[in-house]
């Protein structure tokens, strides 16, 4: 039997430069080989120690599954790890992601565009200059506050029913009140197969 | 700055075009001296490669935002490298003299 295909990541920011190479000299003297830093790699390292998101928050953004997310910020980690210890040089290519950047939607106007300039925040909508706009798509809060408490949503698999997620309770172990069914967490993979 | 908007017509009563790579015309208005310019879409009966094709003919006009009905996968992460700003107005029924007023305000 075939495996499952990997499911596409999504990628924001790409990376500024194309690796890194390790400086000074190497006191044994031998060339060690480059280290390939895959693009999904980059971007979980970046969400999650970077934007200090938690893997569930950044899965999210990158359209996989939480325990997926996990999977790869550890090789990022590893591969990084073997990079400085080796003082073999880094390179970052490859891997099954694409690229999209933030989207965003106007409540007064009803249009969508994207954020091409991604150090600025964008506070109108294009259009319309309506300060009226969410973000698209995934809605992470944007205040500090957010890391503190979790404003993530259970969903019954059967009816659609929603209720606010216990911090520290897992979805999984939530009976839905209406039909009896477990629930999942709303805005992963998993949960949006259910919706279709 | 100058805006790039897709049209199914080439007069500013015509209505936006919901694709962006194979639009009958391209609107090209320019923000500060209100010039409004159309250029006919030589991608549209084109096989393949049509998105790419027509990315190529806005951004050598320098634009910096794209007005259309929606983008394939191909053109949002060629568009993205080159910093244009895509915007999708999901009501076909909009003219390009409604839009360019929205703008305008």
């Amino acid at each position: 039997m075939s495996p499952r295909p990997l499911r596409l990541r999504k990628i924001s920011n790409p990376p500024p430069v194309s690796g890194f190479k390790p400086y000074g000299n190497k006191k044994n003297g031998t060339k060690s080989e480059s280290i390939f830093l895959h693009f999904e790699e980059y971007e979980a390292l970046r969400l999650c120690d970077y934007e200090m998101l938690n893997h569930h928050q950044a899965s999210v953004i990158m359209d996989v599954s939480r325990p997926t997310l996990t999977r790869i910020y550890a090789r990022a980690r590893q591969k990084i790890a073997q990079a400085l210890v080796q003082g073999s040089q880094i390179i970052i290519e490859g891997g099954k992601v694409y690229f999209d950047s933030e989207w965003f939607t106007c409540k007064s106007c009803g249009c969508y565009f994207n954020n091409p300039e991604k150090q600025e925040k964008i506070t109108e909508c294009p259009l319309c200059k309506s300060s009226d706009i969410n973000n698209y798509d995934h809605s992470i809060e944007e205040d500090e506050e957010s890391f503190d408490h979790c404003n993530d949503i259970c969903i019954c698999i059967g009816c659609g029913h929603e209720q606010l997620h216990q911090f520290g309770h897992p979805c999984r172990g939530e009976i839905c009140p209406e039909c009896g069914k477990n629930m999942v967490r709303k805005g992963t993979p998993h949960s949006k197969i259910i919706n279709k | 700055m100058k805006i790039a908007i897709t049209s199914t017509g080439n007069s500013i009563g015509s209505k936006i075009d919901q694709r962006f790579g194979r639009c009958s015309y391209f609107v090209i208005y320019d923000t500060e001296d209100k010039g409004i310019e159309f250029l006919p879409n030589p991608n549209k009966e084109a096989q393949e490669g049509a998105g790419p094709a027509s990315v190529q003919l806005v951004a050598s006009r320098n634009v910096q935002k794209i007005i259309s009905g929606e983008f394939g996968i191909k053109i949002k992460s060629l568009l993205d490298s080159l910093k244009i700003q895509m915007i999708m107005i999901k009501e076909p029924e909009k003219t390009i003299q409604e839009i360019i007023d929205m703008l305008n305000k």
